[in-house]
């Protein structure tokens, strides 16, 4: 379907995001009575708002929904400011191809780096509040009153004074043809009504009933299938293949190499014809320059960064030589996090259709721009060519939105089946050995006490590879990658003197945005080192990190909220230890007391996890503690048994079997302690993951006095068990 | 040519033998409810009902199923009713990503079929399907809220 909107437009809301260069500006178009929306019918009263005559509003949301909670958290802002009542509410995603065509008017569509709600909600709350005062417009030229003498409340204006009322259906058409307003003030969140309350999620009917669609589940009429390998040698090639014996066989279309030979391709008429062909298909890689590489040799390589002589600066602060000099005690210690693959439940895919210069593509993606872009360079179309059909997302973790790689492959397949669509599905074998990973890293800290164990030096070396130049292909600035470094850049303890750098180490593995990203594993190393400053000083820790942060109101409000709830100050059971850790991570603040036991099986059993977060504004309360939950459950997997490792080039892990992932026994008894202060803005699908190994490990330490430096936990001989 | 019956309905298949029910079920019959999560019965995102009893339909051939009843998540509700597990689901706010659960719910819906009141024990040793968005403890919470409701019910 095309459609093409040509109105005037201006600039008339700029997304706060904007200031991050995330989102290069934001405009609403003129109003017209005509939705914009491929396959909506419908006044649009603006780009978020259509009201249909019959008093059905349909908000559009831009960005994914993979389970975060973000589609409603996201319309429940537009609904707030609109003021209709939530039953009236549909939720549609906005097309993808019509965003582009509009300009970027919808803003970012990634749903990435816990952003959603904390990058659009100025303007999406401006969005229904621009809507609202369109409607009640239309309403007092109807009666001829002025509007302010008009209200509006669950989806009805009134005029008290004439006891006259209009629903928001009833006057759609005219208001959708009224100019936009210039100002619009925004409610004070401590009136919301709506917003602030637990609601509940609109996706999730549609899973319950079985008739949830993800990417994996495109079906089209005359569709084909296709089964993929890549080299297992990151960056390897073909070199020769032989069809021969699977030609013939059932159902088998065609086999042939994409991407100079970057991989090998089966078509069938089913999927698992397809993948039983391909492992017949004789093939002869040539692996490159890496197939040596082990987690070993990666090693190596990443110590070679902690002992670089200098670094690219995170954050310097005071003389830090000089105070350590002069310090009375030192301690130093080295960390290390493993690479980790996403392991989405839903395996890679993409179908894709090229008809000519149309291309359409069918996928789960966390970016549908990133999707529409790699398609079109894939395809060698122009933009507005493109269209990508999005669906829930089963899984994303960051997997599915920077690494793009199963689109560019998706499209590339069909561009060799020109006019028929092919759906390209990954194994698990092919998804876990072809991801790209949460990067390794190692860290080297040192600090420096004064007579009474008050640190004033504190001196942090981490290396790891970069995901801003080997994913996104961005300049680092001033020679550090952001997220490398997140938790040590922004440092919120009282120290005078700081100096942490950070070296640059890139592998031939490819590396991704994992959740959390930086944050899902500097703070182990931070927040355990800080323990270790702690004992070091004969001090508890919990009380420790207090007098650190006597300054840093949010960060200590939070701890203290956890410590609180966590009974710190009052003794445990016997046999049971506890840790504590707090962080800071996109824009909100989180923090974690995990109880324990562990014996001299190395058997490791989880009694209580408590875990706070201050997000400043609440939007969708229960949507928060079902975040929080599966974040302790992503975490708990990632801590004790999450590793990729690395042998004669490949990843040596394949399955679930092999990397495996938390379950039902497992889970802790998990207490969520939502404590806003207001006033700000925070992530909430990332946050909470981030104190989690930190509080465990700590916890380890005070029940066996070992200092555990290195994840996962089984490296160590401990197994998680039922508590 | 393979028949089987799917949520009440026949269906004819022409496929090989060893091909994986799942693949039968999504590519030839057009039933999405199973998901493909990892093809080495590990995962349970494929979970089916088979004459009643969970299975992991990437592991089980297609020609070993023959005169079997197969349930889908499709076929839980019954004449525009959910199943209790269904609307526990939906009360507790259960689902994240939601890929897997409908493996879920039909693990949970064998579990009552033959313990109506399963305890914390009960539902570790069944419910052994992995969720990677981390939703183990609503599934708890959902299977207790569905025993009881049933039972309310039956009372
Ligand atoms: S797909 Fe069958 S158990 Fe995972
Ligand atoms: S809800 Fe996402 S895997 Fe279970």
């Amino acid at each position: 379907m095309t459609l093409t909107v040509n109105r005037a437009r201006r600039t008339f809301l700029k997304g706060s995001a904007a200031a991050t260069g995330l989102v290069v500006g934001f405009s609403l178009p003129e109003a017209g009575a005509q939705t914009g929306m491929p396959g909506v019918t419908g006044p649009e009263i603006n780009a978020w708002v259509v009201v249909r005559p019959d008093n059905v509003i349909i908000i559009r949301y831009a960005r994914s929904e993979m389970g975060q909670g973000s589609m409603t958290s996201a319309a429940m802002l537009v609904a707030e400011e609109l003021d209709c009542a939530w039953k009236q509410v549909k939720v549609e995603y906005v097309s993808v191809n019509e965003h582009v065509k509009r300009n970027r008017i919808w803003g970012s569509m990634a749903a990435v780096g816990s952003q959603t709600i904390r990058f659009s909600q100025d303007y999406l709350r401006k969005g229904g509040a621009t809507a609202r005062l369109m409607l009640i417009q239309a309403a007092a030229q109807r009666w001829s009153v002025s509007a302010t003498e008009c209200t509006a409340s669950a989806g009805v204006i009134h005029h008290a004074a004439s006891k006259r009322s209009l629903s928001y259906g009833e006057v759609a058409v005219a208001a959708s043809l009224l100019p936009q307003p210039k100002e619009v003030t925004l409610k004070d969140p401590k009136t919301w009504t709506l917003a602030g309350t637990s609601v509940k999620r609109v996706d999730i009917p549609d899973t319950v009933h079985g008739r949830q669609r993800y990417g994996i589940d495109t079906q089209l009429p005359g569709m084909l299938y296709a089964a993929v390998a890549q080299c297992p040698v990151f960056g390897g090639t073909v070199k020769s293949f032989d069809a021969a014996p699977v030609q013939g066989r059932r159902g088998i279309k065609r086999v042939f190499t994409i991407d100079s030979g970057k991989a090998l391709i089966v078509v069938a008429d089913n999927w698992w014809r397809a993948k039983e062909a391909l492992k017949l298909v004789p093939v002869e890689w040539d692996v490159g320059a890496n197939g040596a590489v082990s987690s070993e040799s990666i090693a190596t390589f990443l110590r070679a960064g902690l002992n670089a002589p200098s670094a690219p600066t995170a954050l310097r602060r005071g003389d830090l030589e000089q105070a350590m000099a002069s310090s009375s005690k030192q301690i130093e210690a080295e960390y290390y996090t493993p690479y980790l693959s996403h392991a989405a439940l839903e395996p890679m895919n993409c179908t894709a259709l090229i008809n000519g210069s149309e291309v359409d593509v069918w996928c789960s993606t966390q970016n549908g721009e990133g999707t529409l872009a790699t398609a079109a360079a894939a395809a060698g179309v122009p933009l507005t060519q493109v269209q990508v059909h999005r669906s829930q997302v089963g899984g994303g973790f960051g997997r599915r939105g920077g690494s793009q790689d199963f689109t560019r492959i998706g499209v590339l397949v069909a561009k060799e089946m020109p006019g028929v669509p092919v759906k390209t599905v990954w194994t698990r074998e092919e998804d876990t050995q072809h991801d790209f990973y949460r990067p390794v890293a190692m860290y080297r800290l040192k600090a420096g006490l004064d007579a009474s164990g008050k640190p004033v030096a504190f001196r942090a070396r981490l290396t790891s590879p970069s995901l801003l130049t080997t994913l996104l292909k961005l300049p680092l600035k001033d020679g550090i990658d952001g997220p490398a470094v997140e938790g040590f850049n922004e440092f919120p303890y009282e120290i005078a003197n700081v100096h942490n750098d950070w070296a640059q180490r890139d592998t031939h593995v490819p590396v991704g945005f994992w959740r959390t990203v930086g944050w899902s594993q500097n703070p182990f190393a931070r927040e355990c080192f800080i323990d270790e400053m702690a004992i070091a000083a004969g001090r508890d820790p919990y009380e420790y990190r207090r007098s650190l942060l006597a300054g840093e109101k949010r960060p200590l409000a939070i701890l203290d909220a956890v410590a609180k709830a966590a009974d710190w100050t009052k003794p445990l059971p016997a046999g049971v230890f506890r840790g504590i850790a707090v962080t800071e991570p996109y824009g909100s603040y989180t923090a974690a007391v995990v109880e324990i036991s562990l014996n001299d099986k190395g058997e490791l059993k989880v009694h209580r996890v408590v875990q706070g977060i201050d997000c400043g504004y609440v939007v969708n309360p229960d949507n928060i503690t079902a975040q929080l939950q599966g974040s302790v459950v992503f975490a708990l997997t990632a801590i004790t048994q999450g590793e990729i490792t690395i042998k004669d080039g490949r990843v040596e892990q394949s399955n679930f079997h092999d990397y495996p992932l938390l379950r039902m026994p497992e889970m802790p008894k998990v207490e969520v302690v939502i404590a806003p202060t207001g006033g700000f803005w925070g992530g909430v699908g990332e946050p909470a993951q981030a104190p989690l190994a930190p509080a465990l490990c700590n916890a380890i330490f005070a029940a066996s006095g070992k200092r555990l430096r290195s994840l996962p936990l089984s490296r160590h001989g401990i197994k998680l068990v039922k508590a | 040519m393979i028949k089987l019956t799917v949520n009440g309905r026949a269906h004819e298949a022409d496929v090989e033998g060893e091909m994986p029910l799942l693949w039968v079920l999504r590519d030839v019959l057009d039933i999405k409810g199973p998901k493909f999560g990892c093809g080495i019965a590990q995962c349970g995102a494929c979970t089916v009902l088979l004459d009643g009893a969970p299975v992991r339909s990437c592991s089980v051939p297609v020609a070993a199923i023959a005169g079997k009843k197969v349930t889908t998540v499709e076929g839980l509700e019954v004449n525009g009713h959910l199943h209790p597990v269904q609307q526990a689901w939906l009360d507790h706010e259960v689902p994240q990503c939601g890929y897997c659960q409908g493996g879920q719910m039909l693990t949970a819906v064998a579990l009552l079929r033959h313990n109506p009141k399963p305890s914390d024990a009960d539902i570790d040793a069944a419910m052994t399907n992995i969720c990677r968005c981390g939703t183990y403890a609503r599934i708890r919470t959902a299977v207790h809220a569905a025993a009881a409701s049933s039972q309310s019910k039956r009372a």
